[in-house]
């Protein structure tokens, strides 16, 4: 059995897979709050609780309707994307012309209304959500075991973020989309619908939160806490990545999981903080953050 | 802030108002009323809760200084006001310090991380900054959470009420409501001091118009960093003094839900007022203690009143009062 700097590989790669696990959900959630953040101009606080109602409805749609996890990751969502429409409808788009600040005041208000009432319904302790049967079981890599659902968390947010970047960064809508947030008005002016795409731009940011919540739901007990502290150490990838660019918070997100992962191998005490102590040292250096564009 | 209403006195002579010691009269008025207030209050309810709604109310002025004078939303001050908790129970505790040396170990503490946190805050605006404020206070909670001398969950309980200064007793209720009272009226008087001072002035001309500020060559950074250290102070008072009503420093003191809380009480109360946050104060804790039965229900009600204040009522309860009575409250 050999080591690598005194600790055995299997707790070595054990912890970086946990890591990049992680590192999975911030690269999703810190993308879902980039796209809202880039055309609406809303740090969406409620984003972590939108994760948690992903990883709710998933569960209510297996209990109340019989309904499995495959048709949940498409269905919850769609779902809780709808429920972000409707809040953008009713809610966010009357304080576009107000200062940023009251964006990220409402929704920190939602975020308390959805988990107080999940936790009057559900309690904190926890809902079990059974792993679905085809990704049960697990490879043995030779140096370590990796659980297939925990490879599928891995390949599912990969797909999903490249997926995204490629739709903003390659394709036409992801032209206009871009333009928007730089010049709302002109791309107005080109005949194209505006507030349609905002409303829609947070729709899909949210549903892209819902899809990490039912992802998240098989390996983590379904609780109305899940997200709330999950969301701030997404804020700190957000501050050490910059909101510039989509990758960017792709790459940070991922690498911030697997230093965090590194971190509990190292120095257990330090794997909570390392990502807001990383975030101060890039202020330090860079305040604009790795990717972010000095604005 | 864009909403944040006109709160600087009238300069002298103009609208005729009277002063009292460079103070307008009924500014005097109405801190004589809340004085006789508090001096009545402890004969009428029950002195620990008026005691808990005097600490959150100089918390929440304290977090008003920074975010409705300076135009800085931080959203992670519970972090200075639950350190602060900590430290004085400690102190108090274990090394058996008298109230008022626990309580200034605790405010310096809270300085010290005030000066450290905001100086890397300021280098990023607006949503960046709360954001690095929030995630800068979730360091202190999972430090307290971690760190052998905070208690873990448990927190540090028990904390004694030693003798003022060595000798007067503050043992009972009553006894410490007076030293709390005076701790919050010479907090207030020193935020209303800060507000109006040349000081205050220029912040608001930095919050108003910040590259304005930076062209008529003030150092922008600088006068932000003062009003973030003042606030973290401030706020580090009121904890330090909250340990000793409740005899208790506990997670809930550094967790991102306190932040929340005095954002609310403050956005509530009327941000850039200086009696707004005051009134926010009361009737935040007064809804907390009559509906603490309800469990998760204060959390819903709390965030359904974030939702109305910031979609309907943005000027908050004074705002509002203000705008009828034409004054700077």
């Amino acid at each position: 059995m050999f080591e690598l700097l005194g600790i055995p590989p299997q707790a070595l790669f054990g912890q970086l897979l946990l890591g990049l696990i992680n590192g999975s959900f911030y690269a999703m959630l810190s993308l879902g709050l980039a796209i809202i953040f880039g055309l609406l101009n809303i740090i969406n606080f409620t984003h972590g609780a939108q994760y948690m109602l992903g990883a709710f409805v998933a569960w209510m749609l297996l209990n109340f309707l019989g309904i499995g996890y495959w048709w949940a990751l498409l269905l919850a969502p769609l779902i809780v994307g709808a429920t972000g429409i409707v809040i953008e409808r009713l809610l966010i788009s009357r304080l576009y012309h107000l200062d940023h600040l009251y964006g990220l005041l409402l929704t920190f208000g939602l975020a308390l209304i959805l988990q107080g009432v999940l936790r009057n319904e559900y309690g904190i302790s926890g809902l079990p959500y059974g792993m679905p049967s085809a990704l049960s079981g697990g490879q043995n890599l030779g140096f370590m075991f990796l659980p297939n659902y925990r490879g599928w968390i891995i390949v599912a947010s990969l797909v999903v973020c490249l997926g995204t970047w490629f739709v903003i960064e390659k394709t036409r809508l992801g032209a206009y989309l871009r333009a928007a947030t730089e010049n709302p008005t002109l791309v107005g002016a080109f005949g194209i619908n505006v507030p349609l795409m905002i409303t829609l731009t947070y729709g899909f940011g949210v549903a892209l939160a819902g899809f990490a919540g039912v992802l998240a739901a098989p390996i983590y007990a379904v609780n109305p806490n899940m997200g709330a502290d999950l969301i701030i150490v997404v804020f700190a990838v957000v501050v050490i990545g910059g909101m510039g660019s989509i990758m960017g918070s792709i790459l940070t997100g991922f690498g911030l999981g697997l230093i965090e992962g590194l971190t509990r191998v190292f120095y257990p005490e330090g794997s909570a903080v390392v990502i807001f102590v990383i975030m101060a040292i890039v202020l330090m250096i860079k305040p604009a953050g790795l990717f972010g564009r000095t604005a | 802030m864009v909403s944040v209403t006109d709160n600087q006195p009238t300069p002298a002579g103009a609208g005729g108002a009277a002063k009292v010691m460079g103070m307008p009269a009924y500014h005097m008025v109405i801190f004589a009323l809340l004085l006789v207030a508090g001096i009545a209050a402890p004969f009428l309810l029950y002195p620990v809760f008026v005691m808990k709604v005097l600490c959150f109310a100089l918390f929440a002025c304290a977090f008003n200084l920074l975010l409705g004078f300076g135009g800085l939303l931080s959203f992670g001050h519970a972090a200075y006001f639950g350190s602060a908790s900590y430290v004085s129970a400690y102190a108090a505790k274990t090394w058996g310090l008298s109230p008022e040396l626990s309580i200034l170990a605790g405010t310096a503490t809270a300085a010290v991380l005030g000066l450290a946190f905001g100086s890397l805050a300021i280098r990023r605006q607006g949503i960046y900054f709360a954001m690095v404020t929030l995630a800068f206070a979730q360091m202190i909670f999972f430090f307290s959470l971690q760190a052998p001398f905070t208690g873990g969950e448990d927190g540090i309980q028990g904390v004694p009420r030693n003798d003022l200064f060595g000798f007067v007793p503050i043992d009972d209720h009553l006894a410490t409501y007076w030293m709390v009272l005076v701790i919050f009226f010479a907090g207030i008087l020193f935020i209303y001091r800060v507000v109006h001072s040349p000081f205050g002035q220029v912040l608001k001309a930095i919050r108003e118009n910040e590259p304005r500020a930076i062209s008529l060559g003030y150092r922008v950074n600088r006068y932000k960093l003062t009003v973030f250290v003042l606030s973290a102070t401030l706020a580090g008072l009121a904890g330090a003094t909250k340990a000793f009503v409740f005899q208790l420093a506990s997670l809930t003191d550094v967790h991102w839900t306190m932040s929340g809380e005095v954002v609310l009480m403050t956005l509530l109360g009327g941000m850039g007022t200086v009696f707004g946050p005051i009134a926010g104060a009361a009737v935040i804790v007064t809804m907390q203690n009559y509906l603490a039965t309800f469990g998760a229900w204060v959390t819903i009600i709390q965030g359904t009143i974030f939702v109305i204040a910031v979609m309907l009522f943005r000027e908050g309860i004074v705002g509002v009062i203000q705008k009828w009575v034409k004054k700077p409250l």
